[in-house]
């Protein structure tokens, strides 16, 4: 506590009439910690609420129902398609995709983005390729990428691996550039080859900003692999989607939005724990 | 050549300039030196900010290459790399752990598992960071992290080792003890070290010859024998008055030097006259 006076807090005889400064000690409190389980509660809370609203509402008609079912029967629809394997079919071949995709993007990616870092006549060579062909939207290249490879598993793999190439070169680009040069350096004075450099210092360095862009390629891919499944597909979790809206099955669209949700939060969960393995100054955090 | 001494010379540098070439033209950083290392002796450099004494250190380190004169490191075994660099500041790698980053060099030239294993171990042991082989270098403090980086330096067992101010952002505490340790595992290998600082005081303490350079351009203005004696006590040292004159006399070939690169400094700022003089009536 805090009292005003002109008097200095050390002094010893306060003078009469003048309050002295007293700061008293308080208890520590585990605040952190219910602070943290108060947020997690929070966190639960909003989106539980939406959903009894919309449910209560949907109850009495106060929506539409055509275009809103109730969440109760999207449930029941979610359980008609899993017992039936007609979801997890879907969800497994989108995954797949996602998977081949992804390494097909990623790999040249890294690869590429390790190199125009380190090498100044690469990047000059490479970065107007990269920074003109960036801006296209990755859908209107669609058509040409089933022109190319044909309505079969390679045009959305393809699809995938576009969504996932750009963040991740121009991430790993910009992730070696900041790697301070005295570690270029340490690596040349202690005679390191051109292949340790690339492995001991350029991958390890660049290793936090690579991991942004995979967590952005990853996100492109999922949207990517959506488009991509609508128009030329007869599988996956996007195909799911537009044949229900074709069939006008609103239920089965809101299961494969659920699912196709569910899917981008646990590839970020997943992304985000290989993400504290591999970068031993985020453990801590 | 100024320095002709007994011993045979390790580093030997000759006529060595280096020019660089900025926009407003040449800028000679360093412009003529002559000089020769014994082997096993611990060379100190002295000189202001902007002499070239980092630039020449980074010659010797091959991170350079001077546009004049020829530097040459001695080498007794062919399997030996020719130096290993202590760097100013953070560089060790902070995704390495303590281990991996002292046996950095070792790794980088194919050494066997168990060699590792052993001179690092020892050069851990000797820098007191044992226990903290398996952290990380953001567990650590700077004291902690120019350690690894002096054991890395060490295990590494150059023909030369090559010093960049390495103490120069530590507080005046941890830069005692870790002259002092420097010491005490220079002294047990007893390799050739070129260290390069802008402290007076500690070029006394830890050298056993010092050059003192000048302002831009870049010149010997004198070399200087430290007579202590060896194994030398860092706190007991400072305590002599032998020291002190040392110290005062070093600091009297400095001066001019400092005031001259203060000078080049403020009319590359704003013109001669005005903040130069300052600057110098400042220090007077």
């Amino acid at each position: 506590m805090i009292a005003p006076s002109s008097e200095p807090a050390t002094s010893p005889a306060p003078v009469e009439g003048a309050a002295s400064i007293v700061i008293r000690a308080t208890q520590t409190r585990k605040r952190t910690l219910s602070r943290g389980n108060n947020e997690r509660i929070m966190g639960v809370v909003a989106p539980l609420g939406v959903f009894v609203l919309w449910e209560v509402l949907a109850d009495t008609h106060l929506i539409d129902t055509r275009f809103f079912p109730a969440p109760s029967s999207i449930a029941g629809t979610f359980g008609t398609l899993a017992a039936n394997g007609q979801l997890e079919a879907n969800t497994f071949i989108s995954l797949e995709r996602l998977f081949w995709g992804f390494l097909l993007g990623a790999v040249p990616a890294l690869v590429i983005g390790l190199t125009m870092g380190l090498y100044r006549p690469v990047r000059t060579l490479v970065e107007p390729l990269i920074l003109g062909t960036y801006p296209v939207p990755k859908s209107a290249i669609l058509p040409l990428i089933l022109l190319i490879f044909g309505l079969g598993e390679p045009s959305k793999i393809v699809m995938v691996a576009i969504g996932v190439f750009y963040p991740v070169v121009i991430n790993t680009v910009s992730g070696v550039l900041q790697i301070p040069q005295i570690y270029l350096d340490v690596g040349h004075n202690f005679g390191a080859s051109r292949w340790k450099m690339f492995t001991t210092i350029a991958l390890p360095g660049a290793l936090p900003f690579i991991m942004t862009g995979v967590k952005l390629g990853a996100g492109m891919g999922l949207i990517l692999i959506a488009i991509a499944e609508m128009i030329g597909a007869q599988s996956g979790l996007g195909y799911m989607i537009w044949n229900a809206w074709q069939i006008l099955s609103v239920n089965t669209m809101y299961v494969g939005l659920i699912m196709i949700a569910l899917l981008g939060f646990v590839l970020t969960l997943a992304i985000n724990e290989i993400e504290r393995l591999l970068i031993p100054s985020r453990q801590d955090r | 050549m100024i320095a002709a001494q007994a011993a045979p010379a390790k580093i030997r540098f000759e006529d060595v300039g280096k020019t660089f070439l900025i926009r407003t033209g040449p800028l000679v950083a360093i412009e003529h030196i002559d000089l020769d290392i014994a082997a096993g002796s611990f060379f100190v450099i002295v000189g202001p900010s902007g002499c070239g004494k980092t630039t020449l250190l980074r010659m010797t380190a091959g991170l350079e290459t001077p546009t004049r004169g020829t530097i040459t490191i001695g080498r007794d075994r062919s399997d030996r790399p020719a130096n290993a660099m202590i760097f100013q500041g953070d560089s060790i790698f902070p995704w390495m752990t303590v281990f991996d980053n002292a046996a950095y060099g070792l790794r980088m030239r194919n050494a066997p598992a168990r060699e590792i294993d052993e001179v690092v171990g020892h050069f851990l042991a000797r820098t007191g960071l044992t226990k903290f082989a398996k952290a990380y270098p953001h567990q650590l403090s700077g004291g902690m992290k120019q350690r690894v980086s002096i054991a890395r330096a060490f295990a590494n067992d150059p023909e030369v080792l090559l010093m960049d101010e390495p103490f120069s952002a530590l507080d005046e505490q941890n830069k005692t003890l870790l002259q002092e340790e420097l010491l005490r595992i220079w002294e047990e290998t007893k390799k050739t070290v070129l260290f390069i600082t802008h402290s007076v005081d500690e070029a006394v303490t830890l050298g056993d010859k010092i050059m003192v350079m000048t302002a831009q351009p870049g010149r010997a203005k004198a070399i200087i024998d430290v007579p202590f004696p060896r194994p030398r006590k860092v706190l007991e040292l400072r305590a002599t008055p032998e020291y002190g004159e040392l110290v005062y006399n070093i600091w009297g070939q400095l001066r001019d030097e400092v005031l001259a690169a203060l000078r080049t400094a403020a009319e590359a700022r704003n013109g001669p006259a005005g903040e130069a003089a300052e600057a110098a009536g400042a220090l007077r």
